[in-house]
């Protein structure tokens, strides 16, 4: 992350010494820090709503039920988690919005699910569990794509929902793929090859 | 099929709420109540992601206006193309991971310019959808548990979106 952040940083102020442009970065900075807060408060409301339901779900038992309904096809992925945590429950959640393309009530059962997980983890480390789910989580495989659906009525497509095998195919392809990446980085840093 | 499938996304939300409320309702629990007790953490955990996504959207932001991503792009098209990628779609290919509004405004061009039902327009569509912005994800989520190293969950990220658009772009051309 730190690599990252450098790496666009500084390349973007040396292009724009070499190119002189230096107004428009600075421009650029003062917007984006804006933006980036605009889009936190416009987060607010659903993340509100969002903690209240699962807390409604929590406490009623529905979400330990669906958890242990689903458990036996995550456990696999995440060794580490005790059966019946409600880490689980909050996974599941998370994976279950993202299928159905509900970005705006994946992000509070994620959060919530990483609440859980760093009780389990007591580190500022991020945890074998923490990195499973991230890569489940960013590679999301979709069935309901809502928001590209939109977008391509929206542009008049005559088929607007061609894309939805495509990307299922994508997604499916992709969260294959995280699961191996994370398998396999997981055992490296078992051996002490990443820290 | 088009309307029913609408229909359907359109009622699953609403009837996922209605089942949490009378399930609810049912083991006697003080909806209200416990609603309100949930709820009032969202205003705290969103303010103390501010900082970081503040970062990030400034990094990504210089690197957009500054030209540094044209001159990644354009460096890199060169190979991309070479392997049968469209030159139209490198950009998104580049953007997606680091930004999502970004990500969205370029597919949202690409349509118009070329039309949804396009080749191109419906490859736009799959890798746009074929991945969350996973910088974000990953600043966000580590943020919100005060997690300091992410270890190797930014690589496995990474790596997972080009296999996704990989896989779009494969299914595209064949």
């Amino acid at each position: 992350m730190n690599i990252v952040f450098l790496f666009l940083v500084v390349s973007s102020v040396v292009v724009s010494a070499l190119s002189g442009n230096m107004n428009q970065l600075t421009e650029a900075i003062a917007l984006s820090a804006g933006e980036a807060v605009e889009r936190i408060f416009g987060l607010i409301g659903i993340l509100t709503l969002w903690l209240g339901i699962a807390k409604i779900a929590e406490k009623s038992g529905l979400l330990e039920t669906v958890t242990k309904l689903l458990q036996p096809i995550v456990r696999i992925l995440f060794p580490s988690i005790p059966k019946g945590h409600p880490a689980m429950g909050a996974i599941l959640m998370n994976i279950s919005a993202n299928l159905f393309g509900f970005g705006s009530a994946a992000t509070p059962f994620g959060l919530k699910a990483m609440e859980h997980l760093q009780k389990l983890n007591r580190s500022n480390q991020a945890s074998q569990a923490m990195c499973t789910f991230l890569a489940i989580n960013t590679s999301s495989v979709t069935l309901i794509p809502s928001t590209i659906i939109a977008l391509r009525v929206n542009a008049g497509s005559a088929n607007p929902m061609e894309i939805i095998g495509t990307i299922l195919f994508a997604t499916t392809v992709s969260t294959i793929v995280a699961i191996v990446a994370d398998f396999f980085f997981r055992l490296r840093s078992e051996k002490g090859g990443w820290r | 099929m088009y309307i029913l499938f609408i229909k359907f996304s359109e009622f699953v939300l609403p009837v996922f709420l209605l089942i949490v409320f009378l399930h609810a309702f049912y083991k006697k629990i003080p909806v209200y109540d416990v609603f309100v007790d949930g709820a009032k953490e969202g205003f705290g955990l969103a303010v103390k992601l501010i900082p970081y996504v503040v970062g990030i959207y400034v990094a990504v932001g210089m690197f957009r206006q500054s030209g540094a991503m044209e001159l990644a792009i354009a460096s890199l098209e060169p190979i991309l193309s070479m392997i049968g990628i469209p030159g139209e779609i490198i950009p998104l290919l580049i953007v997606r991971p680091l930004s999502g509004p970004a990500a969205l405004g370029m597919t949202v061009e690409i349509l118009d310019k070329f039309g949804p039902d396009s080749f191109i327009g419906r490859l736009a569509s799959t890798i746009d959808g074929s991945t969350d912005t996973t910088l974000y994800i990953i600043a966000v989520y580590f943020a919100s548990v005060g997690v300091k190293k992410a270890r190797y969950a930014l690589p496995v990220g990474l790596l997972a979106d080009f296999a996704g658009f990989g896989a779009a772009i494969f299914m595209g051309i064949c």
